[in-house]
Formats: C-alpha cells, sequence, structure tokens
C-alpha cells in the first residue's frame, strides 16, 4: 500500500510528508521530520515525554496518527524559543536545575506552557496536578514545579509591562 | 504486522464512515481520541486492518443545546467539557466524571463516547453518564437510533452495537432546575489511576427539598456499570437523611459482584461502592438544593 500524502502546520512552518497508517505524529516528528525535541518514553500516553499541542489542545505525539494531522496545527518544543531568546519556562528550568538528564524536559515545557497559556497565576496544587501527565525520574518533581511558579511570575510581569507600554504610547 | 498494511481513513460524512465499517473485512476500528486504540494498536492486542477516523465527520467535533438537552459529538475531547460553562452548570458530575480520565494530555483527545464504546467496567464517565439517564445516538446501516448508555455495554471489551454502527453522539436530557448529580471513584493516589470502584448519582428535589426522583449507578462492581434501581428507591421521597442514606448504601452493596485482584477485594470493593454511592448522593444533593 502506497503513503499517506499530509500537509500540515509545524511550529508556524507549512510541512508536508508522506506517512504510513501505523506511524504516529511522534514517529512523523522525529523520524521524517527531524524535529527530535519530543521523546518517546513509554509510547503508551503514560509518560508525557513526547508532549505536544495539536490545534492548541495538550496531547501525547505517540497517541496521535500522522495522517490525523491533515490541516492541523501543530506547536512542538522546537517552536518555544524565539530564536535566540529562551521562553520564560525554558530560562527558569535552566537557572532553577529543573532537569537533570534531561529526557523528559521538553515534555514538562510544553505541559506548563499550556498551562500558562490558560491560568497566568496557578497554585501549586493547580501546576501539580497540570503537570500530572509527564513523568521525571530524577528530579523529584520540587524544582520542576518552582521552575514552573517563578516562570509563571515572570510572565505576569512581562504581560504587565507590555500593558503599561500599550497605555503610554 | 508491518508499517503499511494498516488502512487509514478519515470520511467526511456518517453515510461514507457507516459503509466503510460496514463493508470492512478483516479487523475494523473506529478512531475517535485513540487513546484506548492506539494504546492497543501499540500493545499489539488488535492488529486493524482499517481504521476509520471519525473527527472530520461535520457535528462530531460540537456540543450543541437544544430544547432536549445537550448533545456531545462522539469526538469531543473531555478537555472540551470543563471549558463548556452551560454544560458545567447542567451536568456537573458527568463533566467531573469525564475530567478525571487521565492527565491533561489524555484529555485533550479522549471523548466520553470512546469511553463508553471501550466497555471497560471501570470507565469513568460512564456510570455519570447511566446516572444522567443520557442516550446514545447510533447511526448505521439501518439507519439513526437512539438507545439508553446502559444498552451499550454487554460486558467487559463488548458492546451491543452491529457491525457498520457508529455511536455519533451522546445525549444529556434537559432536566428539571432542581436538579443534581455527581460522581466519585476511589484509587489508592490522588490522580492518574483506574477506579477500583465509582458511584454516581443524579437527583431531582420537589418542593420541601424532598427527593423527586433519583438514579444511582456504581462502576468497577461489576463486568458492566451497574444501575441501581433499589439505591434511587432507597432515597425517593426523603430529605437524604441518615436512614435513607444507609438504606441507599445496603442496595448499592447488593447490587455489587466485583472481582477480587490486587487493587482490591470483593468485600473492599463492595464496602466503599456504598459509601462512596451515599457521598455522590450527598453532594449531588447539595447541589441541587443550591438552585432555584
Amino acid at each position: 500500500m502506497k503513503g499517506i500524502a499530509v500537509s500540515t502546520t509545524v511550529n508556524g512552518d507549512a510541512v508536508e510528508y508522506v506517512c504510513h497508517g501505523r506511524e504516529t505524529l511522534l514517529d512523523v516528528l522525529r523520524n521524517h521530520l527531524g524535529l527530535t525535541g519530543a521523546k518517546e518514553g513509554c509510547g503508551t500516553g503514560d509518560c508525557g515525554a513526547c508532549s505536544v499541542t495539536l490545534d492548541g489542545e495538550l496531547v501525547c505525539s505517540c497517541l496521535v496518527l500522522g495522517a490525523e494531522v491533515e490541516g492541523r496545527t501543530v506547536e512542538t518544543i522546537e517552536g518555544m524559543a524565539d530564536g535566540d531568546k529562551l521562553h520564560p519556562l525554558q530560562k527558569r528550568f535552566l537557572d532553577g536545575a529543573a532537569l537533570q538528564c534531561g529526557i523528559c524536559t521538553p515534555g514538562f515545557l510544553i505541559a506548563a506552557k499550556a498551562l500558562l497559556d490558560r491560568n497566568n497565576n496557578p497554585s501549586e496544587s493547580e501546576i501539580r496536578y497540570a503537570l500530572a501527565g509527564n513523568l521525571c525520574r530524577c528530579t523529584g518533581y520540587d524544582k520542576i514545579v518552582r521552575a514552573v511558579s517563578a516562570a509563571a511570575g515572570d510572565m505576569r510581569r512581562q504581560q504587565k509591562a507590555q500593558a503599561r507600554r500599550r497605555a503610554t504610547r | 504486522m508491518g508499517w503499511s498494511d494498516m488502512r487509514y481513513e478519515s470520511p467526511k460524512s456518517t453515510r461514507e464512515a457507516v459503509a466503510l465499517m460496514a463493508g470492512a473485512k478483516g479487523n475494523a476500528f473506529l478512531l475517535a481520541g485513540g487513546t484506548d486504540l492506539l494504546v492497543r494498536m501499540r500493545g499489539e492486542f488488535i492488529d486493524p486492518d482499517l481504521v476509520v477516523d471519525i473527527k472530520r465527520i461535520p457535528g462530531f467535533q460540537e456540543i450543541t443545546r437544544n430544547a432536549s438537552g445537550f448533545s456531545i459529538g462522539a469526538g469531543v475531547p473531555c478537555a472540551k467539557l470543563g471549558r463548556n460553562k452551560t454544560l458545567v452548570r447542567a451536568w456537573p458530575g458527568v463533566v467531573e466524571a469525564a475530567q478525571l480520565i487521565g492527565s491533561d494530555q489524555i484529555q485533550g483527545r479522549c471523548t466520553i463516547a470512546g469511553n463508553l464504546c471501550n466497555a471497560s467496567p471501570a470507565a469513568d464517565s460512564v456510570p455519570a453518564l447511566v446516572a444522567a439517564k443520557a442516550k446514545a445516538v447510533i447511526v448505521g446501516p439501518g439507519g439513526t437510533r437512539r438507545t439508553a448508555v446502559e444498552n451499550i455495554v454487554t460486558g467487559p471489551g463488548k458492546t451491543s452495537l452491529g457491525k457498520g454502527e457508529i455511536v455519533k453522539a451522546i445525549v444529556l436530557p434537559d432536566r428539571p432546575a432542581k436538579s443534581g448529580d455527581a460522581y466519585l471513584r476511589f484509587i489508592p493516589r490522588s490522580e492518574m489511576d483506574i477506579a477500583v470502584c465509582s458511584a454516581g448519582v443524579s437527583l431531582t428535589l420537589g418542593t420541601g427539598n424532598v427527593v423527586k426522583q433519583a438514579r444511582v449507578a456504581l462502576g468497577a462492581v461489576a463486568p458492566t456499570v451497574v444501575l441501581v434501581p433499589e439505591a434511587a428507591r432507597a432515597i425517593v421521597g426523603t430529605r437524604l437523611d441518615d436512614a435513607a442514606l444507609k438504606k441507599l448504601a445496603a442496595a448499592c452493596e447488593a447490587a455489587c459482584s466485583p472481582i477480587d485482584d490486587k487493587r482490591g477485594t470483593v468485600e473492599y470493593r463492595t464496602e466503599v461502592a456504598g459509601v462512596l454511592a451515599r457521598r455522590a448522593a450527598t453532594i449531588a444533593f447539595e447541589r441541587a438544593r443550591r438552585k432555584r
């Protein structure tokens, strides 16, 4: 059987690929598009290392077929920084040593961003619930939770500063 | 099992989807959120020849409301139920049950129609849907039919759906203003687990906050979710006093025939099912009482 031709948008770029029916979005990202930020941990939706957003919805890319993504919008860890400028979450993860081996980090960053995009001032408990689908076997989670909380503060300050600039313009 | 031996289709109409499923030779599966299907494929529990993705069919990704209630398309991810304020206000128990399924990542994909058709006795949304008197809208080679949600699952992993039949939507009926529902499950941890046992209760209050109508359903204590009319009868006509709640718990315990495994013994599941039903009834009652 011939492959399935898919046209979609990944991190704002129009992308085309041919995949087989069984290939997941994670397979496509890593093996066809060279985007190896999303990791395969479990392959069954338990660990969150392959987290991406699909039309703005946080999902495990290992539980999405590559063929399903036709005409949709995918955001991966590769699209998180603005050129050389790291996202506040990425900066806080580095500054706060919220990672050790790093395998889970892209998934945590994507899931944390999905949380902060809808709640810019989450409580510790809200952060822990929102990241319950991401497993880390190194850090014990505390540094991750603190980094997300600190990044939320940074983003609120940025938003305030932007609002002030708009008001004085 | 090779990479290229599975056909993927994403039909644009129910007619096309029904024809694909009805005409399929070999193993054909419907794909909604994929959070069960892809896991089963990956574990080689199933080996599909055809996967029919229903999410591109118009209306399958929508929640609509009309005079007879809410209709939740079979492709609507549970995350969207939680963002629909009218639905949350009308059916808080159904929404809280649906939102207990998996992590935020799973919520972004999983659907209540899929949760139903996967036919697990421990499916979180199903006791709440049965208590809510929800109906499944089914399209198939013979046209469209509606049936009560409790008629769909016949045993673990088994449904009453015929070849080519597809659950198109789950319909939650309209109900009187002073109504409430609730769902509780027991798991040995705080998140990300499968119910050891669970209870869904939906009730409507009459004058003087007397329970006028009630439905009680239990999960993970039998091969299918069980509706317990005796438990409902125990609280109808009462203000949910302690005696009524005791009778409700006893009726629930009597309806249990659970499995015995490392996650819970028969005795444990049976007793906890009664406790959860009591607590869920109390929450549903409070929710109804606060409404005008």
